[in-house]
């Protein structure tokens, strides 16, 4: 259902004159990203720069006996080996713990190992060179004695008395566990006319940032001021925690972005290697870089999804889902992630099982145990592939269970498009949601009715496809509910400057940041919009600590609904402002005026009265010819933070339709489809091609991606040919559709969309597997569904 | 990763590059198309001394047809494989197989002398030489040896040439009368390492197989030419003969388990195979009824 | 570390004489030495693409090869390319149909697609997926990539019919 947004106001600023949203315009500045002239940190060179490579522990846990750096010293080019011992003077551990995380646990994790590697990579050794070749030959010759521990690799024995305690200091390896207890589930089941359960397992993954982790850490001694250029998606949080373990003020650190090659989540983390790097500039007084090298990134960049979550749904027969019921199990790193810890995955399945439907009985337990594996956090759409994966594949098992259409159950159940503002069983709050309006544009968009017939008249000619379908609520625009209340310092609010220049063109600064989704394009066409300037003559600064507001950047699906919003009211300003000089110039007054164009013009007829060029010129260089007492202000700052709502949920649905060869258990992607409801529309291109891009990922994970450790916690995939992910010649095409519900938080109305197609595309493939094989009746809970997996359950090997 | 400090030594000839092998043995690596060997290096899972660039030795390149023969140069890139007309017209498998070897930018560096030098068990080109009865030629301080494909390739990575010999050039039959081919390789993306692959070479005859050659590839630590095959030669292929010759095939294979398969995974994807190159080569649908994709 | 050797060849057009070691790859030779940083380098094992380049005409990885191998060889990179014009339509079919988000592909990408519309005018979908199947890309989910790709084929076959 579309709701028009409340008040006359919210109406004006979305449609003004010269308005560019809900508009496709091209992205101001991919000229210099196609021609190869963009400068990402791993480009980057500064004088006397040197480089940094780690000496990392070939165990997943192992005793440090010594470290010899003497031969490594001496080798060309090399200009210091520097221990974790060493390294401690000049920074200290952290531990990845928030206070609304309740009996969270995890212990002080170092820059550089000390004493102990405890995951197959961890940094035990720093090597610094003139070039990262002579950095590596070095490391070869550090001679480090290692005394191999046991290791905890198994998820399931993490907790048994048998297992060694990674930490003995924190009692056990459980690091956090939560349980839920909603409305009334065991009388629910009792009732119910059929119960379903299933275990479903998950492959680990990482993401694949095209452009490694690249850090180039810059303490300058004389001004005693370090500035990091690293690809991060929140600036302001590096600034804050690089100061406060290095013992600096904020003010002594600058976070400069430059061009991301991609992000995912997996840069917006604290990685100890990266801090690591900082403190090594602080020491050596230089320039220091690191580049991950793609072997390093599989092996440290976060992983996350390592989920073995068992999961259960009564129902009765004529379709009513009475309750859900999980047991998660995630087996994470032997550290919490540093500052937004490796709970809140887990944390986010509870909260998200069963969030589109109706039923208000649901049950949950959650464990998030410590293992010696690389250390696991949030990346694209946190915690809502698994959530969606189990409550999508229950859903279909329940209709399987009672032979209703997986469609009919999904309509019989889903929350009503006029429920709203209501809540679910885990205390979500949903202000406007639309999921039946979306199930009914899918339904149109694929031709539901027509897949089913085509599949039908195929199975005949033993050709197997399937249909899969995911609807799906995705967290964005979170509030301070989100990290904040739970004492990290990561800002939930966000600002944007804008400021007319002397020639009457526009410059803009917002704290969220770019990673290729189109920050730069959504704060441009906004401000031009709401201002009446050409996003021709609008620049955005961002990515820079030392030349924008204060504020969270980009992650959680929030620079639209957060960043756009604080620009929507800053350019709101600076034209009132604007529109009061005019006013004192025109000798009228500002409720007859207007900005369109790049002029001031009669609001009724929008005849131009005068440009806004010649308006700069005359504040700027001839203010004596102003009316007396008037001082002009042609800057304004405007922060917003979501005050009512703890997150403004989205909603969607999309739909899988493939084809599965029997013999050889391989599948083909034919189509996909999402229909998305993210509020207003600012750009419907760039929201679109995030939803394709998270979509992808979703599909990567659905069929090719795993992170495969042997029992001895060696990562044995670490590199491209063997860690699977998805390129152009297995990807389908897919259809986007929309639906438009705003949020009254905002004037703008805009939710986030960044992660929506990651959350629902694993679970659309593997539930139009399940439905290719139907006749076979074999159901399959686990992914990547890859050919082995599918042949196994065909029972052909 | 950057690989490690090496010399480098760029052969001004044949005889060059054999005197700089017999000079360094072991401590050295010939460099010709790079596509394996680099990564291997880069990934420092090898550091040679030496490298022996043989990419300027013109002798060593081109593709000639005379007498009954194709003789292709060792430094004939895949990418020259798939443009030339000769090939296609006479061992059209080694257009079909090279389309399959990784991507464009692979195929313009990547030699088929190299290929076959490294001898990974998952390429295409080792075993469509074996499939097409090739002779692969070498040069050493002794001369020319002349080594029957099918008994070149003794090993994952390992081959009879010794390291102060050079793989010049390959020669092949040209294609006698009524020749048919087929080549699949089960991959789990475009240009990834077969799973498992069938190239296969074989005569046609009054709806016959009057010789019938499938070479397996990525099913042991070389290139498997099926006996299994022996018992559909010059026989009217039933559904229950083509039963019999899998369940042979499926006997006498014994394939690894990796991560991308299991053994029992790669039998029955070879026997899925065997029923796919026969239906093809055939002409009968009816000996595989599922459908390709 | 062995000695440097000299090498002299062309890039994008400009003679460049050079002192490298024999073990800098070609991609580290164009990035560091000749600070032409549009080529990238994401994984220095030739999957993912990032580093392609055009050598004689041919599109290769450039971190599989030996800037030792260069010699005498003429090297385009991302940079020659966009400043001669010769994908200014590809480039643009790109911007319209926002085919590159964090950028980091598109040079690999375009170059790419480019070596696949010289050598066939009326490539389908699936032979540019295929094409491009050796590309990596994960912003965009490929989709507008084939797009933009499709839509340049068409407009040259328009301009040249």
């Amino acid at each position: 259902m579309t709701s028009s947004p409340a008040g006359k106001q919210t109406l004006s600023e979305l449609d003004r004159p010269n308005s560019y949203i809900g508009k496709v315009v091209p992205r101001p500045n991919l000229e210099r990203l196609m021609q190869g002239r963009g400068l990402y940190v791993s480009d980057m060179e500064l004088p006397r720069m040197a480089h940094v490579v780690f000496v990392r522990s070939p165990y997943a846990h192992a005793k440090i006996i010594s470290i010899d750096p003497g031969a490594a010293k001496r080798m060309p080019g090399v200009i210091a080996v520097v221990t974790g011992e060493e390294l401690a003077s000049v920074i200290t551990p952290w531990i990845g713990v928030l206070s609304h995380l309740k009996g969270l646990k995890s212990a002080p994790q170092s820059a550089i190992a000390i004493d102990r590697a405890c995951w197959q990579g961890e940094a035990v050794t720093a090597v610094v060179a003139s070039s990262r070749a002579a950095a590596e030959d070095a490391a070869e010759a550090v001679a480090v004695q290692y005394k191999e521990l046991e290791a905890v690799t198994d998820m399931r024995n993490a907790l048994d008395p048998r297992t060694p305690v990674i930490h003995p200091s924190l009692g056990d390896n459980l690091a956090f566990e939560r349980n839920l207890d909603a409305g009334t589930v065991d009388a629910a089941f009792a009732g119910s006319d059929e119960i379903v359960e299933a275990e479903f397992v998950f492959g680990r993954h990482t993401g694949v940032t095209l452009e490694p982790r690249a850090v180039l850490a810059d303490w300058n001694a004389a001004e005693a001021r370090l500035t990091i250029y690293q690809g991060t998606q929140a600036p302001h949080m590096v600034q804050n925690l690089a100061a406060l373990h290095l013992g600096l003020e904020e003010s002594q650190v600058r976070v400069v972005c430059k061009d991301v090659g991609g992000s995912f989540g997996i840069k917006v983390h604290i990685y100890a290697d990266e801090m690591a790097t900082y403190a090594l500039s602080k020491l050596l007084r230089r320039p220091v870089k690191f580049v991950a090298d793609r072997v390093e990134s599989f092996n440290t960049d976060i992983h996350a999804r390592d989920h073995r979550c068992k999961g259960r749904i009564g129902v009765k027969r004529d379709g009513t889902i009475v309750a859900f019921e999980i047991d998660d199990l995630t087996g994470i790193g032997p550290y919490s992630m540093y500052p937004r810890t490796s709970a809140i995955e887990a944390n986010q399945v509870v909260n998200l099982i069963g969030g589109p439907y109706a039923t208000k009985n649901y049950r949950a337990r959650a464990r998030v145990v410590y293992q010696n594996k690389n250390v696991m956090c949030q990346y694209r759409a946190v915690g809502h592939p698994i959530a969606c994966s189990v409550t999508e594949g229950l859903v279909d098992l329940a209709a399987a269970k009672i032979g209703m259409d997986p469609v009919e159950i999904r309509r019989r159940n889903l929350i009503a498009d006029d429920a709203y503002p209501c809540a679910s069983p885990s205390g979500l709050r949903f202000e406007l949601l639309s999921h039946h309006a979306a199930m009914n544009k899918l339904m149109t968009m694929m031709d539901y009715d027509g897949l089913r017939a085509e599949q039908t008249a195929l199975r005949k000619k033993n050709i197997h496809r399937g249909i899969g379908i995911a609807s799906f609520i995705e967290v964005t625009n979170p509030s301070a509910a989100f990290y904040g209340v739970g004492g990290a310092k990561i800002s939930s609010q966000d600002g944007v400057a804008v400021r007319l220049d002397a020639q009457g063109a526009v410059i803009c600064q917002t704290s969220i940041t770019e990673q290729g989704q189109g920050s730069e394009s959504l704060t441009a066409q906004i401000v031009g919009s709401v201002l009446g300037v050409s996003m021709s003559r609008v620049r955005v600064i961002l990515g820079d600590t030392d030349q924008t507001p204060y504020g969270g950047g980009t992650w959680a699906s929030r620079g639209a609904g957060i960043g756009g919003e604080a620009a929507l009211q800053a350019a709101k300003i600076l034209r009132k402002n604007i529109l009061d000089v005019a006013a004192a110039i025109l000798q009228s007054s500002p409720s007859e005026l207007d900005v369109a164009d790049n002029a001031v013009v009669n609001a009724t007829d929008g005849t131009p009265r005068i440009e806004l060029r010649e308006l700069a010129r005359i504040v700027y260089f001839r203010p004596d010819t102003l009316p007396p007492g008037i001082q002009p202000e042609l800057m304004a700052t405007r922060h917003f933070v979501p005050r009512e709502y703890p997150f403004a949920f989205t909603n969607g649905v999309q739909a899988s339709w493939l084809e599965v060869d029997t013999d050889t258990g391989f599948v083909k992607l034919l189509k996909h489809w999402v229909v998305e409801d993210c509020g207003t529309l600012i750009n419907p291109q760039l929201v679109d091609e995030q939803i394709r891009g998270g979509v992808v990922q979703g599909l990567g994970a659905a069929l090719f991606e795993k992170c495969i450790y042997d029992e001895r916690g060696q990562l044995t995939n670490a590199n491209m040919a063997d860690y699977l992910v998805p390129m152009s010649g297995e990807m389908p095409d897919i259809d986007v559709g929309h639906v438009v519900s705003p949020t009254a938080e905002s004037e703008l109305g805009a939710k986030g969309a960044g992660e929506a197609g990651t959350a629902g595309a694993a679970a659309a493939v593997a539930n139009g597997v399940n439905d290719a094989l139907k006749p076979f009746g074999a159901t399959i809970t686990e992914i990547p569904l890859t050919p082995q997996v599918i042949l196994t359950a065909l029972k052909r090997i | 990763m950057k690989a490690s400090a090496f010399s480098y030594a760029r052969a001004t000839s044949v005889p060059n590059a054999i005197e700089l092998l017999v000079a360094h043995g072991e401590r050295a690596k010939v460099l010709s198309g790079g596509q394996s060997l680099m990564p291997a290096m880069n990934l420092r899972l090898v550091a040679p001394e030496l490298i022996v660039d043989i990419g300027e030795l013109k002798e060593l390149r081109g593709i000639a047809a005379s007498g009954g023969l194709i003789k292709i140069g060792a430094l004939t890139r895949h990418a020259d494989l798939l443009k030339s007309r000769e090939i296609a017209a006479q061992a059209p498998l080694l257009r079909d197989a090279a389309a399959q070897i990784a991507h464009p930018a692979i195929r313009n560096r990547g030699t088929i002398g190299g290929s076959l030098a490294h001898a990974d068990p998952a390429s295409e080109l080792p075993a469509c030489m074996v499939a097409l009865n090739a002779t692969i030629i070498a040069q050493g301080a002794a001369g020319e040896r002349r080594i029957p494909a099918t008994d070149f390739f003794t090993g994952i990575y390992e081959t009879v040439l010794s390291p102060q010999e050079l793989l010049v050039a390959v020669e092949l039959p040209t294609a006698p009368k009524n020749s048919a081919h087929f080549f699949c390789e089960f991959t789990r993306r475009h240009g990834d390492y077969a799973i498992i692959g069938l190239a296969a070479q074989a005569i046609v005859e009054n709806d016959r197989l009057t010789d019938f050659r499938p070479v397996f590839f990525s099913v042991g630590n070389r290139p498997h030419l099926a006996k299994a095959a022996a018992g559909l030669i010059k026989k009217a292929v039933t559904p229950a003969l083509l039963s019999e010759a899998s369940k042979a095939l499926s006997e006498e294979l014994d394939p690894p388990e990796d991560q991308q398969a299991s053994s029992s995974m790669r039998r029955h994807l070879a026997k899925v195979l065997l029923a796919r190159s026969v239906s093809a080569l055939l002409g009968r649908p009816d000996l595989y009824a599922g459908k390709a994709l | 570390m062995t000695a440097a050797l000299s090498i002299s060849l062309h890039v994008n057009g400009e003679r460049v004489d050079a002192q490298v070691l024999p073990r800098l790859n070609l991609a580290d030779f164009l990035r560091e030495q000749l600070k032409l940083t549009g080529t990238h380098v994401g994984c220095e094992h030739g999957v993912c693409g990032a580093c392609t380049v055009r050598v004689d005409g041919e599109i290769v990885r450039s971190c599989l090869m030996l800037a030792v191998q260069t010699q005498g060889a003429s090297v385009e990179t991302i940079e020659g390319l966009s400043d001669s014009g010769e994908i200014a339509d590809l480039q643009a079919a790109f911007r319209d149909r926002n085919a590159l988000q964090c950028g980091f592909c598109t040079p690999g990408m375009l170059i790419a697609a480019q070596d696949l519309l010289k050598q066939e005018a009326e490539p389908d979908r699936e032979r540019i997926r295929a094409h491009l199947a050796g590309n990596y890309c994960r912003c965009t989910g490929y989709q507008a990539i084939i797009d933009a790709v499709e839509s340049t084929a068409l407009a040259r076959r328009g301009k040249r019919a």
